[in-house]
């Protein structure tokens, strides 16, 4: 059994709310890897804007690349909050406490630098409030509702919408702590904020119940969202794209890539904010066993979308699967993608050791991101190169500097966002922290007193 | 109007692949001069472009021409993908695309299973001394806009005026689009297809008639004709 941390109120306090009340070098120097992307980044969508489309790799027939590449990877992973939180709290799992926070919000940045990606990708951003704005303007005509482009606003903005609730609510504690720890301005902002938190008992219940019900009502947004992205291709006639194992397979893959980066951004905060007391090997230890289901569903997706081209036999289809398997470079990136995202890590993560190995979990973690990428860019790049059934327009499409630079950005300003949010609340909420204190000196089995988390995690250990 | 149903018949037999629609629809509707690297960059813009094909193993091979415009689909998938009806179905039949609306997603282009859609990736611009020789007529794009073949709509909305005011039909009979005016080998047939006595209407239902992959369901107004070669399955087979 694994030694604990006994943890007093104060010491909780103290060390998840240090990056609030001060600035230490260690979170200053953070900031400066996202920075470097983010500048380089508005650089090129600088560039972009004021010279035109033309500086992409964009062609015909491939008009989608790299930005629609990155914001389906985006989406993806801002499923990993409603994962984390929801699921797992409806299930009860309670190692989940320190995690929730930074997942969900990790979910509401990743779905804004997502919302980025269409309007760089038109080229024109000032035109763009036309289409996402469901209002007609002096032009007498509303967005077309069949167009899938349409669905997608509808279904990120509900999804931010909850999340944005579902954060802010289990915030409430925390800035009630904070404006109680502060005085002047701070103290007022946060007292704003913490919306008249006393920490009365009928406070708490109904913080808690709001907690399940957003859980639960938030889970259909969790599965729609995603299955409407894909409907952005499967609804087209483009052959490989219009396939209906298309919604299930990117919300596996979504919650795939984005319990990744979970484990990945747990791994960087522990470092950073050394939460050592709070993110243990047993969350690294849960999450990976989480993952080894997780992507063995998405194998059987994976192998199941080859099926259905396989079965109908049809010619279009069959020759982007060719390319996909057999031609340069989307054979290599096919065995990169699926060594980096199953083969690789998953036997590793079989193994306990492994598991509790946590800079071992980070840099797979890192390979199953860099996987998923690929398998955004696998999906949707050769079956747009090789569209029609006339051979005169076939193409490749080859990305610019430009595009890549905005995809590096894009990492950059998660990281940069979570960053700055850091300064403004702890990333593990103190009160769930305290709670879960609390709750692990309750938990009996017969005879024996265990703690909280032992529960779900160490099950064999327990008999 | 909305007798009328605008449709194209193209005559794979008779193109000899000389490019003089390609050309004629370039000055017709303003389109911009491709340079080599639109072509290499793969983003030339033409809204009839003469696709060519090798039939044969050397050195009895033939080339194949095959003209593909905007089929303007009776059902396109260019239609509902669209956020702001950038492209929307008109009541003669026609694929109509509004420059101003279109905010650049390429979704549109992206399900066109004919490649008919071209986007301007660049500002289009003329030699200086090319000003006065572009179509008033025709609304020149900007970078960031989709286009495609219109059936030269310029015409067919002067010529409708112009029969509307003088009460005679007879400028709409004669229409011709610029491609079909210049393809010298009569190649291409413009014409109303609800009219049964026009050239096209009785070309649309030759027994030589076929649709561009007709499998994706399109109903495009634009037909092929194509000598039937009965032994073209065991040719298949063949191979």
């Amino acid at each position: 059994m694994q030694d604990r941390p006994t943890l007093t109120p104060t010491q909780i306090n103290e060390e998840l709310l240090w990056p609030v009340f001060s600035f230490r070098k260690r979170h200053a120097l953070a900031f400066i890897p996202p920075m470097i992307l983010i500048s380089g980044g508005v650089a090129a969508v600088t560039i972009l804007i004021y010279q035109g489309l033309w500086v992409t790799g964009l062609q015909r027939p491939a008009f989608w690349g790299f930005f629609i590449v990155n914001f389906v990877f985006w989406i993806g992973v801002s499923h990993a909050g409603t994962m984390i939180s929801a699921i797992l709290r409806l299930t009860q799992a309670e190692w989940k406490r320190p995690i929730t926070r930074a997942a969900e919000v990790m979910t509401i940045f990743s779905l804004v630098v997502s919302l980025l990606h269409p309007v760089i990708h038109a080229g024109r951003p000032w035109r763009i409030i036309y289409w996402l704005l469901p209002y007609d303007f002096s032009r007498g005509i509303w967005p077309d509702v069949r167009s899938p482009l349409v669905w997608d606003p509808i279904a990120i903005t509900t999804y931010l919408t909850g999340s944005i609730l579902f954060v802010f609510t289990a915030l409430i504690p925390d800035f009630a702590l904070i404006r109680d720890q502060s005085s002047g301005l701070r103290k007022k902002i946060y007292g704003r904020l913490a919306l008249g938190w006393r920490g009365t008992p009928r406070q708490w219940k109904l913080q808690g119940i709001f907690g399940l019900l957003m859980s639960a009502l938030i889970l259909p947004v969790f599965v729609s969202v995603h299955s409407i992205v894909s409907w952005d291709f499967a609804v087209s006639v483009v052959p490989a794209w219009h396939v209906t194992v298309y919604a299930p397979y990117f919300v596996i893959g979504a919650v795939h890539s984005g319990v990744s980066m979970v484990l990945t951004l747990m791994a960087l905060m522990r470092w950073i904010f050394k939460l050592e007391n709070y993110i243990w090997e047993d969350h690294f230890d849960a999450v990976g066993r989480l993952l080894i289901v997780i992507a063995t569903l998405w194998l059987f997706f994976f192998f199941l979308d080859f099926a259905y081209s396989f079965y109908t036999r049809e010619e279009q289809e069959l020759a982007v699967m060719e390319r996909r398997l057999f031609e340069w470079p989307f054979n290599a990136i096919t065995v990169i993608m699926v060594f980096t995202s199953y083969v690789i890590p998953i036997p590793l993560w079989l193994s306990r050791r492994v598991r509790r190995n946590i800079p071992l979990m980070f840099w797979t973690s890192i390979l199953v991101n860099i996987g998923m990428w690929l398998e955004r860019y696998f999906l949707i790049i050769p079956a747009i190169e090789r569209k029609n059934e006339l051979t005169f327009l076939w193409s490749n499409y080859v990305p610019s500097l430009i595009e890549s630079l905005v995809v590096l950005a894009s990492f950059g300003m998660v990281g940069f966002l979570l960053l700055l949010f850091a300064k403004v609340v702890p990333l593990v909420p103190a009160w769930e922290a305290k709670e879960g204190v609390i709750f692990r000196e309750d938990v009996q089995f017969g005879e024996v007193t265990l703690p909280g988390i032992i529960k779900e995690t160490e099950e064999e250990n327990v008999w | 109007m909305s007798d009328v149903k605008w449709g194209m018949v193209v005559d794979v037999d008779k193109c000899s692949g000389c490019q003089a629609c390609v050309i004629a629809c370039m000055s017709e509707n303003n389109i911009p001069i491709n340079l080599d690297r639109d072509f290499t960059e793969n983003r030339s813009i033409a809204w009839i472009r003469v696709e060519r094909y090798w039939e044969g193993e050397y050195p009895d091979v033939k080339a194949r021409f095959l003209p593909v415009l905007c089929q303007h689909c009776g059902n396109a998938p260019c239609e509902p993908v669209c956020p702001v009806y950038a492209t929307f179905h008109n009541d003669q039949g026609m694929n109509i695309q509004v420059y101003n609306r279109c905010v650049g997603t390429r979704y549109c282009a992206n399900n066109c299973p004919y490649h008919a859609r071209y986007f301007n990736y660049r500002r289009p611009t003329w030699p200086e001394t090319y000003n006065n020789y572009l179509n008033p007529d025709v609304t020149v794009r900007d970078r960031g806009i989709m286009e495609k073949c219109s059936f030269c709509v310029q015409r067919i909305n002067a010529a409708t005026r112009i029969a509307k005011r003088e009460g005679n039909e007879d400028a709409i009979a004669g229409l011709q689009t610029a491609c079909a005016q210049a393809c010298p080998t009569d190649a291409l047939v413009f014409g109303n297809l609800n009219n049964p006595n026009s050239e096209v209407s009785q070309l649309y239902d030759d027994e030589r008639s076929y649709v561009l992959q007709e499998s994706i369901g399109t109903q495009p107004n634009v037909r092929y004709l194509k000598k039937i070669d009965e032994h073209a399955a065991e040719k298949a087979h063949a191979h």
